[in-house]
């Protein structure tokens, strides 16, 4: 692999770039924004979608800049006005394509107000897309000033959402099939659940032979949810409750296994609405498995314990910090006294933090006085 | 681990052994399969054909507790070939002549018949993972939870020398651990032989050290009891007091009607947790704790990164901060301690007492943490252990180990061997996932995963419910036939009270370690 260092022109600045680098990577790494949308970073370039198009001086044709690679004194356009206008009418397409029923631009030609009344049926809620505020295409279309009229609609818009499963809704009436999905399942976490399937106007993401995700090999990891970029997937548990201006974000390690992945807590009212990956984080570089992802509720469960218990007979009742901890401290002194501190011993936690683990050791060394201390090292 | 899960995506050659890691490391098992799909090569020793498998260039279906002897042979393959490497075996190691007259022993043919394989399949592995170097070794509790656990370790660690895959990135060996935060336990002296930083109890300068930095004139200077020695304390009365913060014991230790027993017997017993469970039946005190997101903290991960954790939504009710609660009672003990909140105990403390966290703060810590070694503030934290053959005893020992069976054998009343490990929907006793929208859902129930062989034998139809019996106990569950697990093996986890595999597991354990061999006993699968 040779490192050697080309330049080449983008809009009118002279770039340094290594060789095997791709335009966008290029812009990216000189602060230019390209808009993308089928592009999954760390995954093989589909060319799905081509709003990430510029225009190269000497080619026919604007080219995807997600998938081409520099070359040495290339003169690039990333803002020309024919790439503008080959981005407009792509995201009018991509509008058109399905049940994208946010605020878009769009004239006043009467079937506007049908429309939405037809996707709200098809939601069964008047509420907004649930990618509302979170959408790359909603944000582009802005950006471009794209309008959601131009081409009749088509009848993709038709298509019932999937909700036969604990964790994933998949709304196939706003899939724009950028197949970001099916590079997120099979190039990043290889799990190969989903794929491309149809032909032309009936494309459509599949699951082992079109069946629901329950039926396929899909384990839940989301990492599907998190690649797409519209309301096309989204988490049951959020969808329609989680909304990105309340949002929080909040970040945490993964309270389950020893990889210790990195967590955003999206916090809404103070409680968590949602999880997802850390992007660009080590070690999981946004990637979440099903506990992951989705086992953060269980802390607003009713049966949490809320007050410390003491026994009476076969059962408990409640009793203040002052009681509880006064009873552990007498009868833990009553033992040290009669039998001798290593007549007591303890199990710490392998879930809980650092800090309670030292400050348990530290209780029976230092106060009781005995290295009976042990924990589950071994499960 | 001496390897950080970055290695993984670039490693050209790995051998997982005794790692579900698909369900119990999904995030490293992504990696794992990443680097496959870049044309590294895979290697899956595992009694069970387990998901990993698919991506394996070779499975390797060892019987259960057979390890050993497949490591010594591959070892014995490798030195009589002259596959190893000699460079580093000569500059880097000692005790290659001892390890190499023991595994004269274990010579593939009669290996293979331990194992359950192929000679030649012993070969083929020890020419493969000498073909490429490094080869990263991975391994989970397949190798540690046998009553010889800790002779598996010593010899996945003979292989790894005896290749000279130590101290390099991408090589190593990886014990991923289950628990989040069982590396951060160790780390922080919550074993019975160590103060924080691995800093011997035994040792008087360490007693010194920490007896001056608590305030105390003295501290106890033998070993304490481990945990399977704390509950047979309970028993004979040598344990009074019994102070269980955030175990489950009553389901996760092996043969649950004994630690019942034996929970049963404490004359005090404090349980500190986040809800009620089977063992917080039997406390006489329980004592609410903040929980996960509740707190502020730091976990340390298998690559020993210490990484923030971070409050999210208050405590519900009465329930406060675990170190608050070890502080309270200390002070009704007659100790005031100063620090008071999880970073005052960390950089105040922690970092102060032991060497290897020296430099880090929690001032540091935003972003992705820092991974320990990390002695002083200018330090960046280390990736891999051990580098330039650099072991902390100075030179690597091999350590030659003869292979033991499991405990108990099957027979002709127990036929089929149980083995036991984590789905990837539910965590340990399912405190937590069972109480997550959804997760049940996803699985509702425990499983006696059978194969087709032992299934048809018994006439038993996929579904259908059966009966497991062992020596100590007998449970109830639905058969899963799947070729994925070998002929002559059952195989459960311990998710679900009802059907908890460890009403049948074996309590014995490793005589150094303590680890239970919750990997192999003895069953019978009967018709209801
Ligand atoms: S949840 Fe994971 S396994 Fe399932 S389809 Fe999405 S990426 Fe694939
Ligand atoms: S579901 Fe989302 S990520 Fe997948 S193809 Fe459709 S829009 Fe793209
Ligand atoms: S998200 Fe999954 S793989 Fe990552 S730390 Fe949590 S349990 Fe482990
Ligand atoms: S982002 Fe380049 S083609 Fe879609």
């Amino acid at each position: 692999m040779s490192e050697k260092q080309e330049t080449l022109i983008m809009n009118g600045q002279s770039l340094a770039f290594r060789t095997g680098q791709t335009l966008l990577e290029v812009a990216e790494a000189h602060g230019i924004p390209i808009p993308t949308l089928c592009h999954l970073k760390g995954t093989s370039p589909t060319g799905a979608c081509r709003v990430c198009v510029v225009e190269v001086e000497g080619a026919r044709t604007l080219l995807p800049a997600c998938s081409t690679p520099a070359a040495a004194h290339m003169v690039v356009q990333t803002e020309s006005r024919r790439v503008v206008a080959a981005r407009r009418t792509i995201l009018e397409l991509l509008l058109a394509s399905g049940n994208h029923n946010c605020a878009v631009p769009s004239e006043e030609n009467g079937d506007w107000t049908e429309f939405q009344l037809r996707v709200q049926a098809a939601d069964q809620t008047d509420d907004l897309c649930p990618a509302w505020g979170d959408c790359k295409l909603q944000e582009l279309a802005y950006a471009y000033q794209a309008r959601s009229d131009r081409y009749p609609r088509t009848a993709k818009a038709g298509l019932p959402p999937e909700l036969a499963n604990p964790m994933i809704v998949r709304d196939f009436s706003r899939c724009i099939l950028c197949g970001r999905c099916v590079q997120a399942c099979n190039e990043v976490q290889v799990n190969r659940a989903i794929s491309y399937g149809y032909r032309g106007a009936d494309s459509k993401i599949v699951a082992a032979g079109d069946r629901p995700l329950a039926d396929s090999d899909c384990v839940f990891c989301g990492e599907c949810i998190q690649a797409c970029p519209v309301g096309a997937l989204v988490e049951k548990k959020a969808r329609y409750t989680w909304r990105p201006w309340k949002d929080h974000k909040i970040r945490t390690t993964c309270p389950y296994c020893g990889v210790g992945c990195q967590q955003w807590l999206h916090v809404q009212d103070g409680r968590i609405v949602k999880v997802s990956g850390v992007e660009d984080a080590e070690p999981n570089r946004g990637r979440l498995c099903v506990k992951g992802r989705f086992g953060y509720d269980f802390i607003y469960s009713e049966e949490r314990l809320k007050t410390p218990l003491i026994r009476e007979g076969d059962d408990f009742r409640e009793a203040s910090w002052e009681e509880a901890l006064d009873l552990v401290a007498t009868r833990f002194k009553a033992v040290m006294d009669t039998h001798g501190p290593d007549a007591i011993a303890g199990v710490s936690c392998a879930r809980s933090i650092n800090e309670d683990s030292y400050q348990m050791q530290k209780l029976f060394r230092a106060a009781i006085g005995t290295n009976n201390i042990d924990h589950c090292a071994r499960t | 681990m001496t390897n950080s899960f970055n290695e993984f995506a670039r490693a050209k050659m790995f051998m997982v052994i005794g790692s579900n890691m698909t369900e119990a490391h999904s995030v490293a098992a992504t990696y794992v399969k990443n680097a496959v799909a870049k044309g590294a090569r895979l290697i899956v020793v595992d009694p069970r054909r387990h998901a990993l498998a698919d991506h394996a260039d070779l499975h390797v279906p060892l019987r259960v507790g057979s390890d050993i002897a497949f490591l010594n042979s591959v070892v014995q393959v490798l030195i009589e070939e002259k596959l190893y490497d000699q460079g580093f075996v000569a500059s880097c190691t000692v005790g290659f002549e001892d390890l190499k007259e023991k595994v004269q022993a274990y010579p593939p043919e009669t290996a293979a018949a331990i194992c359950g394989l192929d000679a030649d399949l012993i070969r083929e592995v020890a020419r493969r993972i000498s073909a490429v170097k490094p080869m990263m070794l991975c391994y989970t509790l397949g190798i540690t939870e046998h009553t010889c656990g800790r002779n598996n370790v010593l010899a996945v660690a003979n292989l790894q020398m005896l290749l000279g895959n130590m101290g390099v990135a991408c090589g190593g060996v990886n014990p991923l651990r289950g628990q989040n935060n069982v590396q951060g336990a160790c780390d922080m002296g919550a074993l019975p032989n160590v103060f924080p930083g691995y800093q011997p109890v035994i040792n008087p300068e360490a007693r010194e050290k920490f007896a001056t930095a608590w305030g105390v004139d003295r501290l106890p200077d033998q070993n304490g009891l481990m945990i399977p020695q704390m509950m047979e304390g309970l028993v004979d009365k040598s344990v009074r007091a019994f102070y269980i913060f955030g175990e489950n014991l009553a389901n996760t230790e092996p043969d649950i009607r004994k630690v019942e027993h034996e929970l049963a017997s404490a004359e005090f017993l404090v349980c500190q947790d986040i809800f009620p469970n089977e063992t917080t039946r039997f406390a006489h005190v329980v004592l609410p704790a903040a929980a996960w997101s509740e707190n502020e903290g730091t976990f340390t991960n298998s690559e020993r990164r210490v990484s923030r954790v971070r409050t999210a939504s208050p405590a519900p009710g009465l329930a406060r901060p675990n170190w608050w609660i070890f502080r309270e009672i200390a002070r009704r003990l007659g100790h005031e301690w100063a620090s008071d909140s999880a970073q005052a105990i960390w950089d105040n403390e922690i970092a102060v007492l032991a060497p290897q966290f020296g430099g880090i703060q929690y001032g540091r810590l935003d972003g992705d943490g820092l991974q320990w070694p990390c002695p002083d503030e200018a330090h960046p934290g280390t990736c891999f252990l051990h580098k330039d053959g650099d072991f902390t005893c100075g030179l690597g020992v091999f350590t030659p180990v003869d292979w033991t069976p499991p405990a108990e054998q099957p027979c002709e009343d127990y036929p089929l061997v149980l083995s036991t490990g984590r789905r990837l929907a539910h965590y340990h006793t399912r405190t937590q996932t069972g109480r997550c929208d959804g997760m049940n859902d996803i699985l509702g129930e425990e499983t006696v995963d059978m194969s087709p062989h032992d299934a048809a034998g018994l006439a038993i139809a996929q579904g259908e419910t059966v009966r497991v019996r062992s020596r100590r106990g007998a449970v109830c569950a639905k058969a899963r036939v799947t070729d994925r697990v070998p002929r002559g093996m059952v195989w459960m986890a311990f998710h679900f009270r009802e059907a908890n595999a460890n009403w049948l597991t074996n309590p014995v354990f490793d005589p150094v370690t303590m680890t239970a061999e919750y990997k192999a006993c003895a069953v019978r699968v009967e018709k209801v």
